[in-house]
């Protein structure tokens, strides 16, 4: 494993990450690998990272080598969204059994990539190894090697055993599979002066269709996105692009820095969430692709653009002030930058009276403290019993965060909204914003909190003025 | 007789099948505060723990002994060690149930071993009960591992009575992983209706059934508890649902000297009859009113629903002891079973009505279903059902998109009655309207497609 070792000493220790490079040097090699606690740890594994960050490429076969752990529980189970190909979305796995375990896996994924590709005739296959495959010493590179020269076929190895750490790392390790083996093989048809790449974008639940029409009406062409909604093709041609923007926080600036480094494509750091945000988003790029030889009137375009759509949003969004006014949220956002929301939550007149900064690196703090203007509380880690406390104390009107959490209001008969990557709702861009305040107010407005505080006939009425209490 | 076959595939496709650490974990869930430990890398546990919130949509408590690679080479006993005392520490549960996965099995962590030393190093422990099952990914099923964890848990906790059983009320419940909370409160109100004194290992309808809790509770919101459990052996019978149960119930025998008497099935008519005369003799109350209005309604429901099943081929994909209740039910309204896909090795497996029974996946199913009129299995099977556009009714798990999978009911003379309400009405829906063209042969179709085409 010695090359897995360096690979994830190599990505753990991330130059472009100004978080890991503001901390000592010997920090900085952990990256942000945190130690798990045994009992009391959450989240994926390092395997689970690689393939939320590649299983968003349609056309390919993703492979699984592992017992059935790895991915029986799990296949089909992501909101990434596909104009094209749906093989992203059939399960390949290799589905280790003791025989395997006996005599070494190597002939068997040998055997099943043959057969996948034979069956399915994808323009390449993603192999993906995890822990006990690792363990018994099954050289997946070697087996992709040869698999690639007798198929003629592009054939990755996604090295990433679930025990090399969290979910952060196996993104950015399937960055580096993508690096090593994909990105640059191929040369696109034609290229444009307005190309760009966007980095770490899985177009879940289509949110990558919510902004792209505006690049569209701008002529700006998105070669490859990585790696929502992508083609393999545009993947391995992506290296052709003249800037890129990096989205998703920190989860692949490997893939974005190291394509700078290899191929001069400058790239910057932003978010389509939040009114402001998409705007930054798109005067970067113009910025970034005029400084590189597009035309300059881009950049007027793109401020008539942005005047436009940003009047567009606050006017949908303005209505709702109203109904919203003075009602309470909690926000426990993982990955998503919280200020970006909280600017759109406030305009539709909601408080925001605390946010997890479990994730935010000190600018991210410094910044929220000054949107929320020092009123709301900040918290690095919000244990969920406390959470369903306040909830129950209703001091909270309703509280958007992922899936983990999403039982803890509910159980307390208090409104929630999925904002985490497993939600149905799609929230980038303008569009998405508008879509946000619209169903905060659905999810208030319904009618069902009423009837279910009420007490029932044969409980005491005095537990019911003491909630009322609390919610008036 | 059924053919046994096992797919010679090398790649599985679309997989039908579970982790049989998972089926432990879930075992675990139905005693009252507990928390199931995989011991293994966070992943193991992740993946499991998102697909039953998806299918109970309840949170689900289940904890990871977080094996880091240094761990897997070295083995996980200070991992075991201190995720103990952590969960112990912050939410003071009643049982940790450890099941293995393939990491910690490769490595051969000595998983009793370790709890001895764990327990001789930390007093703290002394009043949680704790039990460990060997899960490896690589070997069985979901259900095997179900199974094995009531299996450990009648070995670890069941206390050998002192004093003569048979005399209580008491009748213990071994249901096997395809019975729902649903079907456990369906079930309790049948025995409780002959005067007997359920209690289920494991109880789903206490932890999993949806309820309020009326305060925040960081481990499984009920069940059966400890002390039930050691208590077991005062019961008067022992009552196995699914042949998955057959070794534990045969365990807790071996242990306590109740007897046991093992439904391979609780769907169906004549399946419904035998627990009635059963239950009826050994309680010595007659078959209360209810059940024998309920059994004439069944049997309407039967006279109205033929219509719909008749003839009708079927493809199913479950695991082996759901595999036997659906199709046997469907074979007994009038179905043609078309093919039927399992995930495990199973005595069961040979009786399913049906040529072939092949271990495999969904694209199995797939290739196997088509001209079928109806496809049951889990949500998975929607890419396979869309495809081929036949209907699909869900079974098993996950159910993760369609609402009630934990309240599905097809147990007992209603439990079928409602069964046949749900399936038919899918059938119904399907009827293709004839037009002109129905009864004109195929061939002609063609001939006359292509005559038009000439003609135009």
């Amino acid at each position: 494993m010695g090359t897995l070792g360096s690979k994830v000493q190599q990505v753990l220790n991330e130059p472009g990450c100004a978080t890991n490079q503001a901390k000592p040097s010997f920090d900085r090699k952990k990256g942000c690998n945190r130690l798990l606690a045994p009992g009391a740890a959450a989240g994926g594994c390092a395997f689970d990272g690689a393939k939320i960050a590649l299983q968003p490429i349609t056309d390919v076969v993703h492979l699984i080598h592992g017992p059935i752990n790895c991915e029986g529980h799990s296949w089909d189970g992501r909101g990434a969204k596909s104009s094209g190909s749906y093989l992203y979305r059939t399960s390949f796995t290799t589905a280790m059994t003791e025989q395997d375990i006996i005599f070494g896996g190597e002939k068997h994924l040998y055997k099943a990539i043959k057969e996948a590709v034979r069956k399915y005739n994808p323009p390449a296959v993603f192999v993906y190894q995890t822990c006990v495959p690792a363990m018994i010493g099954d050289d997946l590179e070697a087996v992709c090697k040869a698999a690639a020269k007798n198929l003629g076929k592009p054939v990755i190895p996604v090295n990433v055993p679930g025990f090399v750490g969290s979910k952060n790392l196996g993104n950015k390790l399937a960055g580096e599979a993508l690096l090593d083996y994909v990105i640059g093989t191929e040369e696109p048809a034609e290229i444009t002066p307005c190309d760009i790449n966007i980095i770490g974008e899985y177009n879940l639940s289509g949110e990558l269709w919510q902004v792209k029409p505006l690049f569209d009406e701008l002529g700006i062409r998105i070669l490859a996105c990585i790696s929502g909604n992508a083609k393999y093709h545009e993947v391995a041609r992506s290296h052709q692009a003249r800037a890129a923007m990096m989205v998703c926080s920190k989860a692949m600036i490997n893939v974005a820095r190291r394509m700078e480094e290899r191929y001069g494509i400058p790239y910057f750091e932003g978010s389509f969430y939040g009114i402001g945000d998409m705007s930054d988003a798109l005067r970067k790029i113009a910025q970034l692709l005029v400084d590189r030889g597009a035309p300059a009137e881009l950049l007027c375009r793109t401020e008539a653009v942005i005047e436009r759509e940003e009047a567009r949003a606050w006017d949908r969004i303005t209505p709702f002030k109203e109904r919203l006014a003075g009602k309470r949220a909690l926000l426990f956002t993982g990955g998503v930058k919280s200020w970006s929301v909280v600017a759109a939550m406030q305009e539709a007149g909601l408080t925001v009276i605390g946010t997890s900064v479990k994730k935010s690196t000190p600018d991210d703090k410094e910044r929220i403290r000054e949107i929320l203007k020092n009123d709301a509380h900040m918290y690095d880690d919000l244990k969920p019993r406390e959470m369903y406390k306040m909830l129950k104390e209703a001091r909270a009107d309703i509280m958007l965060s992922g899936g983990r959490t999403q039982f803890v209001a509910l159980k307390a008969k208090m409104p929630w909204l999925d904002i985490n990557q497993e939600r149905h709702q799609a929230y980038a861009g303008y569009e998405g914003m508008v879509t946000l305040v619209s169903e905060i107010d659905k999810a208030l407005s319904n009618p069902i909190w009423e009837q279910i505080r009420k007490p029932a006939p044969w409980e005491s009425s005095s537990a019911q003025d003491e909630f009322s209490i609390h919610v008036a | 007789m059924a053919r046994v076959t096992i797919s010679d595939k090398y790649c599985a496709v679309n997989p039908l099948k579970m982790s049989p650490s998972i089926g432990a974990a879930l075992a675990f869930l139905g005693v009252d505060n507990s928390m199931p430990l995989l011991h293994g890398s966070q992943g193991c546990t992740s993946f499991g723990l998102v697909l039953f919130v998806r299918h109970f949509r309840e949170a689900i408590p289940m904890q990871t002994t977080a094996m880091s690679e240094v761990a897997a080479v070295l083995g996980g006993l200070d991992n075991l060690e201190q995720a103990l005392v952590n969960i112990a520490g912050r939410t003071k549960p009643a049982l940790i149930g450890i099941s293995t996965t393939g990491i910690s099995e490769i490595k051969g962590d000595d998983l009793r071993g370790f709890l001895k030393l764990i327990r001789a190093n930390h007093p703290e422990l002394a009043g949680i009960a704790l039990v460990d099952v060997s899960t490896p990914d690589f070997h069985g099923a979901f259900q095997d591992g179900w199974a094995a964890a009531v299996t450990r848990m009648v070995e670890e906790l069941v206390e050998t009575p002192q004093f003569e059983t048979g005399l209580s009320r008491r009748i213990n419940v071994l249901p096997g992983c395809h019975i729902t909370p649903g079907d456990i409160d369906e079930l309790r109100d049948i025995f409780e209706a002959f005067s007997l004194d359920p209690v289920f290992l494991p109880d789903l309808s206490g932890s999993l059934d949806g309820h309020i809790p009326t305060e925040f509770t960081p481990t499984s919101l009920g069940g059966i508890s400890v002390e039930q459990i050691r208590r077991m052996g005062s019961a008067c019978w022992t009552v196995a649902i699914g042949e998955q149960m057959r070794g534990a119930a045969i365990t807790l025998e071996h242990h306590t000297g109740v007897p046991y008497k093992l439904f391979g099935r609780l769907t169906g008519l004549a399946a419904n009859d035998g627990l009635m005369e059963f239950l009826s003799d050994i309680s010595g109350v007659p078959v209360p009113k209810k059940y024998r209005r309920q059994r004439s309604q069944l049997i309407d429901a039967m006279l109205d629903g033929h219509f719909y099943f008749g003839g009708k081929r079927v493809a199913i994909a479950a695991e082996p002891d759901l595999l036997f209740a659906s199709s046997h039910w469907l074979h007994e309204m009038g179905c043609k079973i078309q093919a039927a896909v399992t995930t495990t090795e199973s005595p069961v497996l040979e009786s399913i009505p049906v040529d072939e029974v092949l271990l495999g996946d969904l694209e199995d199913l797939e290739m196997r279903s088509v001209g079928a009129d109806l496809i049951v299995t889990h949500s998975h099977g929607r890419q396979a059902a869309e495809r081929l556009q036949i209907p699909l009714f869900r079974v098993g798990i996950p159910v993760f998109d369609r609402l009630g999978a934990g309240q599905q009911v097809t147990v007992g003379y209603r439990g079928t009655r409602n069964l046949i309400f749900d399936v038919g009405n899918l059938l119904m829906a399907n009827t293709h309207e004839p037009t002109a063209e129905t009864w004109i042969p195929k061939q002609q179709q063609s001939r006359n497609l292509v005559t038009l085409q000439l003609v135009q």
